[in-house]
């Protein structure tokens, strides 16, 4: 089911006070979050965001097109290289 | 001669059944625009007025993406999806489901024939 509109967008309070610090600065600084599951507001478009994939920070560049996608959708956990024999 | 949209329509058929013959219709809308054009849906097609025809065809340019432009839109948000390099994207890029099916079995419809590995090793009791 859909989250209800009333609530807004989630988004990790702690997150969202650090994008607006670094969106008033004039340095874009990388963010480190591990919170996959926040949405991607407009407010964050043009920052770099390091997203926790359970491993490592993966830095994923938001860009406009990315409004209203969940932070982990961009940095995959899994690492599937292909099997063994398959070469091409 | 019942060509709407582009579209050829079976004419020994129901109205209703042969609009689902336009991509982007299917029976709940077909049956939909024959109600609003006020044509009875077990009429056939061969048996359509001139009329009918026409106003079939202006309800459905008017008010539904049919067809090359359903296609296309459908196509630009799997590119959007393939562009952003989001999860889902890639899903499409490397042809497996996207919404978290199981893939060790199944998913053929995604993956296509079966591939078969030679030598693979059987599992022996």
């Amino acid at each position: 089911m859909a989250r209800s509109i009333k609530k807004g967008p989630y988004v990790f309070h702690k997150l969202l006070d650090k994008v607006e610090k670094v969106q008033a600065s004039a340095k874009k600084s990388v963010i480190k979050t591990w919170s996959r599951s926040s949405m991607i507001i407009p407010g964050m478009v043009g920052l770099t965001i390091a997203v926790h994939n359970g491993k490592t920070f993966i830095p994923v560049y938001v860009t406009e097109n990315m409004v209203g996608h969940k932070l982990g959708e961009f940095a995959p956990t899994r690492s599937f290289k292909g099997h063994s024999g398959n070469r091409k | 001669m019942a060509r709407i949209v582009g579209v050829d329509l079976p004419r020994n058929k129901r109205g209703a059944i042969s609009l689902t013959y336009i991509y982007g219709i299917g029976r709940s809308r077909a049956v939909e625009i024959l109600s609003r054009a006020g044509i009875d849906e077990n009429i056939k097609v061969e048996d359509w007025s001139d009329d009918n025809v026409r106003e079939i065809t202006s309800i459905i340019t008017n008010e539904y993406k049919v067809e090359g432009e359903l296609r296309s839109e459908v196509q630009m948000n799997i590119k959007r999806l393939m562009d952003i390099a989001c999860y889902r994207g890639l899903r499409h890029r490397k042809g497996l489901p996207l919404r978290g099916q199981r893939t060790q079995t199944n998913a053929r419809t995604r993956k296509g024939k079966r591939k078969t590995v030679a030598n693979k090793k059987k599992v022996t009791k």
